[in-house]
């Protein structure tokens, strides 16, 4: 076996893999040849890191020195500096907004050093299509430790008591649901792990299945265990996710001829395997009765949940569905054990499952701040150290106004609420929720009426026709939000808005219908004053909504910097723009459409918004 | 690949440690080879192969090689610094192939300073 003394960690996620690494990675091989490093450096691809805004990321072991933003020409630099010489390149290192200084250690980074790592652990540890690396990162000895020294009961206790609460929306007690299908009547019972992740923006689940699939396998082996009776797993993930199937399928396979998955599990006399389902990308097949619907081929709607899957689920057997990130806590958790894991976070879980937010959670972080990406936090955390601390701040120095979390249907926080502790009572209290992990920062230049109706016409088009009040009611309410955006809206508007969101999430057949509102009653509790001064007075506070916006030009600015170049002439579609060439042009306001073109083009900021 | 047995994966494991150490940046002892120009110049790469193929011959899974630049003291290349466990680095002059074998043995598996190779131990203090 080779003995290297580097060890080259390139991100290999779908973020890095779309910014060119596999062309890195090329690169770094040739250089690395070139100089006859090959016995010395070992170039390994690696799941995703979570700093995707700074991909594509190569990160070079032992010394944890984090390269950023990389292209292949900066490769032969690297390689005859870093490797060859050892001395580290400056240029290509991560530097905090409004620093000058970079910071050469992965570990000194913000971003990293304040998250805890339990479901990402062995991001940018190992190389996903390698079962033996996820072995040597300690990988499959929480299912040894089960199936030699537990009995299933206590397998099931253990994940009770840790407090472990299902990371996909929900917060439902894992341990609770895994001993109602336990208990449930049937003599054949299913496993499945739920990776039809869809929320706009959320990859989380996508990052752990393609760093880190093993992890979701061993947690489902151990569960299978615990449940009892059952032999068969499913793994629902969406054909969009082409390389999370990829590393699935890998992994499946690898399992297998280990014997880790398949008869009699390392001769501890138990049986079980997992298939994987591809799923459409129906964000309603998300919901656990919609989603085993498609796994059945049936059209993936929901149902009335009277009977709940865990007694009769996947052909009307007991069916015990996860999502991806709460998989991949169990083998940890039956590694580690429950009292590691519930001293994480918040309340008490001792004697109510439902008394605490325990562990971490992932969330992926977009919108307004400088760091975007994936972090893994302790349950708990205040939401001012995730935007701020972890998420480096809002962007171009602008200000604060809200941060949304829980994926489409969650709400909008404002900033009298940053100091929140993340955790799933708290959350809900405000009038959003932890969701699957989603986190979209705005800042003062978004508009909530817009962001309300960007979020409502997503769970709209995705609302799936079955039950009345989702599917009649989040139309209706986005023709007020579109009304409102446009300047048509009334006061009365906004009581209506509110009525039937209520309405909605009282009758909605599942938690679609349910939480679409979300996002327009947050609004319109926190930031009421800028739906009325859209239905008021008109206007967009943050010029954001088009039609309520009046266009000027500085005729200053248009003759002195721009020496009327006539640009937004070319593309005004209204010939609204009156001016000849090298002279002062200006907006005739009765042929003006507002459709801002002239702004956009304008190279000298010279239209004025008002 | 044959279905795995329970004490498989600890072999597996073990394979696989000499990368996982590398990759964790925690290892029983670091060796750092100086490798500014002076050091590159005066043969440190001869350094730095002695003591990879050390670790090949021992078949050594916990000890981290690496390098850095000048140390300021450019007359006395090639130098290496060993850093044993919690104990403070020593810093190696003049050396030679022979010289880090016996470094690497004795310093790096042992934990014995090789005192008559050595400048000092500890390292300056940075403010």
């Amino acid at each position: 076996m080779k003995r290297y003394r580097l060890q080259l960690m390139v991100c290999a996620g779908t973020g890095c893999v779309s910014n060119h690494s596999v062309e890195i990675k090329d690169a770094l091989d040739r250089e690395i040849e070139k100089h006859k490093l090959q016995n010395e450096a070992e170039v390994v691809f690696t799941g995703c890191n979570g700093f995707c805004g700074a991909g594509p990321i190569v990160v070079v072991q032992p010394d944890g020195v984090f390269y950023q933003l990389l292209k292949t020409a900066d490769i032969p630099h690297l390689v005859e500096e870093h490797l060859l010489k050892g001395r580290p390149v400056k240029k290509l290192m991560y530097s905090p907004p409004a620093e000058k200084i970079p910071i050469p250690k992965m570990s000194d980074i913000p971003f990293f050093s304040d998250q805890t790592l339990i479901a990402l652990r062995n991001r940018g540890m190992i190389d996903p299509e390698q079962i033996d690396d996820y072995i040597a990162r300690g990988g499959y000895k929480g299912l040894v430790k089960a199936l030699t020294m537990m009995t299933p009961d206590e397998v099931l206790k253990e994940i009770k008591s840790s407090g472990l609460r299902g990371r996909g929306g929900g917060g439902f007690p894992t341990g609770v649901k895994w001993e109602s299908c336990k208990h449930a009547h049937g003599d054949i019972k299913h496993v499945i792990c739920n990776a039809d992740e869809g929320d706009p923006g959320a990859f989380m689940d996508r990052s752990i299945i393609e760093g880190d699939p093993h992890a979701v396998i061993e947690g489902m082996i151990i569960g299978a265990y615990a449940i009892e009776k059952v032999h068969q797993g499913y793994i629902y993930v969406r054909m969009e996710y082409p390389l999370a199937i990829k590393r699935f399928q890998i992994a499946i396979k690898q399992a297998r001829e280990y014997g880790l998955l398949g008869e009699n599990i390392l001769d501890a006399g138990f049986t079980f395997d997992i298939d994987i389902r591809r799923g459409a990308g129906a964000f309603v097949c998300g919901e656990s009765t919609a989603l085993m619907a498609s796994v059945e081929g049936k059209p993936g709607e929901p149902r009335a949940k009277y009977i709940h899957t865990v007694e009769r689920g996947l052909w009307e057997r007991p069916t015990c569905l996860n999502n991806v990130e709460t998989w991949a806590n169990v083998p940890q958790i039956i590694l580690k054990g429950a009292q590691w894991f519930s001293s994480i976070g918040t309340g008490d879980v001792s004697a109510d499952p439902w008394g605490g937010s325990k562990g971490t959670k992932v969330f992926s972080l977009a919108g307004k701040v400088n760091n975007t990406g994936l972090v893994e936090v302790p349950m708990g955390i205040p939401l001012r150290d995730i935007v701020f601390k972890i998420g480096g701040g809002i962007r171009d120095g602008k200000k604060f106004k809200a941060v949304q979390t829980g994926g489409p249907s969650g709400g909008f926080i404002p900033e009298s609420l940053l100091d929140l502790p993340v955790d799933y009572e708290e959350l809900t209290k405000v009038g959003s929720m932890m969701g699957s992990g989603g986190m979209v920062v705005t800042d003062e230049d978004n508009c909530m009426v817009d962001m309300a109706r960007y979020f409502l016409a997503f769970t709209q088009a995705e609302s799936c026709g079955k039950c009345t009040p989702c599917r009649e009611g989040t139309k209706q309410m986005l023709d007020i939000l579109d009304r409102i955006s446009v300047g048509e809206g009334t006061e009365e508007d906004l009581v209506t808005l509110e009525d039937l969101s209520n309405v909605i999430v009282e009758s909605s057949l599942c938690a679609l219908g349910g939480s679409a509102p979300n996002p327009v009653l947050t609004t319109l509790k926190y930031f009421r004053e800028e739906y009325e001064a859209h239905v008021k007075d008109k206007k967009c506070p943050s010029h954001t909504c088009r039609k309520l916006n009046t266009y000027s030009i500085d005729e200053k600015i248009c003759l002195k910097l721009g020496h009327g170049c006539h640009v937004c002439v070319k593309h005004c579609p209204d010939a609204a723009i009156i001016g000849e060439r090298k002279q002062v042009h200006y907006i005739d306001p009765a042929k003006c459409s507002k459709c801002g073109v002239c702004y956009d083009v304008c190279n000298f900021k010279a239209v004025q918004v008002a | 690949m044959a279905k795995l047995k329970i004490e498989d994966l600890d072999r597996i494991a073990e394979e696989a440690r000499s990368k996982m150490t590398i990759r964790e940046g925690a290892g029983k002892a670091r060796i750092t080879v100086h490798m500014g120009t002076c050091g590159i110049a005066a043969g440190a790469r001869a350094i730095m192969s002695a003591f990879l193929d050390e670790i090949k011959a021992h078949n050594i899974k916990d000890v981290i090689i690496t390098t850095s630049g000048c140390a300021g003291l450019c007359s006395r290349e090639p130098m290496a610094t060993v850093e044993f466990g919690n104990q403070a680095p020593v810093k190696y002059v003049d050396l030679t192939d022979e010289k880090a074998r016996k470094i690497f043995k004795e310093h790096v598996l042992g934990g014995k300073f090789v005192m008559e190779y050595a400048l000092s131990v500890g390292s300056e203090r940075i403010r």
